[in-house]
């Protein structure tokens, strides 16, 4: 099988976060890590790849130092890695950026493409799904496990209130894997050193410019949340502050 | 007090001075000493428990070994070898100590000094773990003047038999394979090293008890009693006390890693404690000048610390590296990791002597790093050896 998995590069969970000058996204000067359902989905490729056989090529989109998701995934074991490298994907909307990894893997022949369920930052859940549409595959998210059957495979998803739904898909076709399906590995020594062998295709801009159009997504403002805390001293009779306090919570608080 | 969960050091940007693959390497070593290690280390340090259920995980990331061509190793570079030793040691000493014995201490006097059969033999089952080893130079009263040993051993025909006593030996009791050092009498007394498999009758490992320091690691006291070795064990390459110093070297060079990482450790806890710890007028402790100048002396050693180590592996790595470079970084490094220890434990207050966080163990554990490999003393006298040409030992 071979399987494409997307990968996202993200601030650090625990990293401090600080707004940029204009208030529109945080300064760039944070630690990134992995996207932590992509690493999952990563971890999901690598053991269908040992079970069944096959190739599993990582691809990012973002600048310079996204490169280090690539390098960590081909240490731990994927063969090729594509990157879509230029700082203009950073806050790009799920539709062009689905439409330019579209468009770098045209020339691929893919069984299974994996994408994280959803980015750590922005969170919209949509790469994967629209990259499939694009495709015209079919796609199922939320993924927690994968078997391989006579049609395609037989996956297991995640629903609300523990329950669980199992779909038989033809392939090609796109997953959405959810944090948690398997237990991460981590990258060998010898692996980190034999990833330095393995080829990186850089794609550039222009390469994928005529497939995207303006970014979809514009963020206008961003803010820490505000705590606001009022007094309000009730005045008068026992009787009258007591009814006033009951028509606050109940109507105002709404706790009775 | 919520929990504190280390978050690096990296005051001058450092690690734009590393590559990706030596962050990567430091990173990947950071999560799973976060993940594997940090739950359990200080339960193993009360028991007095080495976490031998790390020894598979870790061979598995190539740890054993990590610097060493081929056999399986990793084949790693000297400062992805020494960010390697610098996250262990955040982690735990001793734990560091056991991957510094089974690597630079028994794994490269084989690969150094060994033959072709035995660097097949056994190097490839000291990189998996399947068999651990231990390295005896010390001895009950020869410490720091190693070159004063007892430990003969004598040729009869086609064999040598070993006598002595060996002393501070770490993983012991715990090794299937002993590095033993010792003077060989018909070559008039050369020192010279000893494969020896600890099954054999006569070798004895008894382990210390009432350690403060390093209880997660296990130390021994060996015993030979006429232990007989086939002559195909002597470390044929293995000539004088000059081999056992080499060894020393390797270990060193990466306790002066180890002893950034056990101070990142102490410092980035206290200044995280000093910012959530409250006194006088609901403000917090690091708002008070004295705990200031603490972390400010702190995070100035430690940031010198990384620039020393970091080009004594710099010249490592190019070949240039002369054991004084090597004795000025441990010297240096663990002293002032000692120091942070201490400085952490006092921003710490009473917190600073309980488990509940890792600076006492730290405190602790660094007193032994001090004394071994070199005590702080005799690097002292091979530094002031080395600027004056005169040995002052």
């Amino acid at each position: 099988m071979k399987i494409l998995v997307c990968m996202k590069q993200v601030p650090q969970k625990d990293a401090p976060l600080e707004l940029n000058e204009t208030g529109t996204w945080i300064r760039e000067d944070v630690s990134y890590e992995v996207n932590e359902p992509d690493a999952y989905a990563l971890e999901e490729a690598l053991r269908q790849k040992e079970k069944h056989g096959g190739e599993v090529v990582v691809i990012t989109a973002g600048p310079a130092r996204a490169a280090q998701v690539l390098r960590e995934a081909l240490a731990k074991g994927a063969d090729r890695a594509i990157h879509l490298e230029d700082h203009a994907f950073v806050g790009l909307d799920p539709f062009n950026t689905a439409q330019a990894f579209f468009a770098a893997i045209k020339d691929e022949k893919f069984d299974l493409i994996f994408t994280g369920l959803q980015s750590d930052d922005y969170g919209y859940a949509q790469t994967g799904v629209i990259l499939a549409e694009l495709l015209g595959w079919p796609h199922a998210t939320i993924i927690m496990q994968i078997e391989k059957s006579d049609s395609g495979i037989r996956v297991k998803r995640e629903l609300e209130a523990g329950y669980f739904q199992f779909v038989d898909i033809p392939l090609p076709a796109v997953l959405t894997i959810q944090s948690g399906i398997n237990k991460l590995r981590y990258a060998t020594l010898i692996g980190i050193k034999q990833a330095k062998n393995k080829p990186l295709r850089k794609v550039i801009m222009p390469e994928v410019q005529s497939a995207i159009g303006g970014n979809l997504q514009k963020i206008e403002r961003l803010y820490v949340p505000q705590k606001a805390k009022n007094t309000e001293i009730i005045e008068g009779p026992p009787g009258e502050v007591a009814k006033k306090l009951v028509d606050k919570l109940r109507n105002e608080v709404r706790v009775l | 007090m919520p929990a504190i969960k280390f978050r690096g050091v990296d005051f001058l940007e450092f690690d734009a001075l590393l590559s990706d693959d030596e962050r990567l390497v430091r990173d990947t070593t950071r999560k799973f000493i976060e993940e594997n290690l940090v739950p359990i280390i200080e339960e193993c340090n009360r028991a007095g428990r080495f976490p031998r259920e790390l020894v598979q995980p870790m061979a598995e990331l190539g740890y054993f070994g990590a610097s060493l061509k081929g056999y399986g190793c990793a084949g790693m570079s000297n400062v992805e070898y020494g960010l390697v030793m610098q996250e262990l040691e955040r982690g735990d000493s001793g734990v560091r100590s056991f991957v510094s014995v089974q690597s630079a201490l028994v794994m490269y006097p084989i690969y150094a000094f060994g033959s072709e059969e035995q660097k097949s033999l056994w190097l490839p089952a000291l990189q998996k773990g399947e068999k651990l080893g231990c390295f005896g130079l010390t001895e009950p009263d020869f410490g720091s003047n190693p070159g004063g040993m007892r430990t003969r051993a004598r040729k009869v025909d086609k064999r040598y038999v070993l006598n002595g006593e060996k002393m501070w030996i770490t993983s012991g009791s715990i090794a299937d394979v002993a590095i033993i050092w010792a003077k060989v009498e018909d070559e008039n007394d050369k020192v010279r090293g000893f494969i020896v498999e600890t099954d054999r009758p006569g070798f004895k490992a008894d382990d210390v008890h009432g350690k403060w320091s390093l209880r997660a690691s296990v130390t021994s006291g060996l015993s030979l009693q006429d232990v007989h070795v086939p002559e195909c064990n002597l470390l044929p390459a293995s000539s004088g006390l000059r081999s056992p110093l080499m060894c020393l070297n390797q270990a060193r060079y990466g306790i002066a890693w180890g002893g950034v990482g056990a101070a990142m450790a102490c410092y980035d806890c206290a200044l995280q404690y000093s910012l959530l710890r409250k006194q006088f007028r609901d403000q917090p402790i690091a708002s008070h000048q004295l705990v200031q100048e603490k972390l400010a002396w702190m995070i100035t050693e430690i940031t010198k610390a990384q620039l020393l180590v970091l080009q004594v592996g710099r010249l490592k790595d190019a070949d240039k590296v002369e054991h004084q470079h090597i004795s000025m970084a441990k010297r240096n490094n663990v002293w002032m990791a000692l120091e942070c220890a201490r400085m952490a434990r006092d921003i710490l207050g009473a917190n600073g002597i309980a488990d509940d966080y890792p600076i006492m163990r730290h405190l602790m554990n660094l007193e032994s790093v001090k004394t071994y490999e070199g005590t702080h003393d005799i690097h002292t006298l091979i530094l002031g050896s080395s600027v004056t040409g005169i040995d002052a030992f």
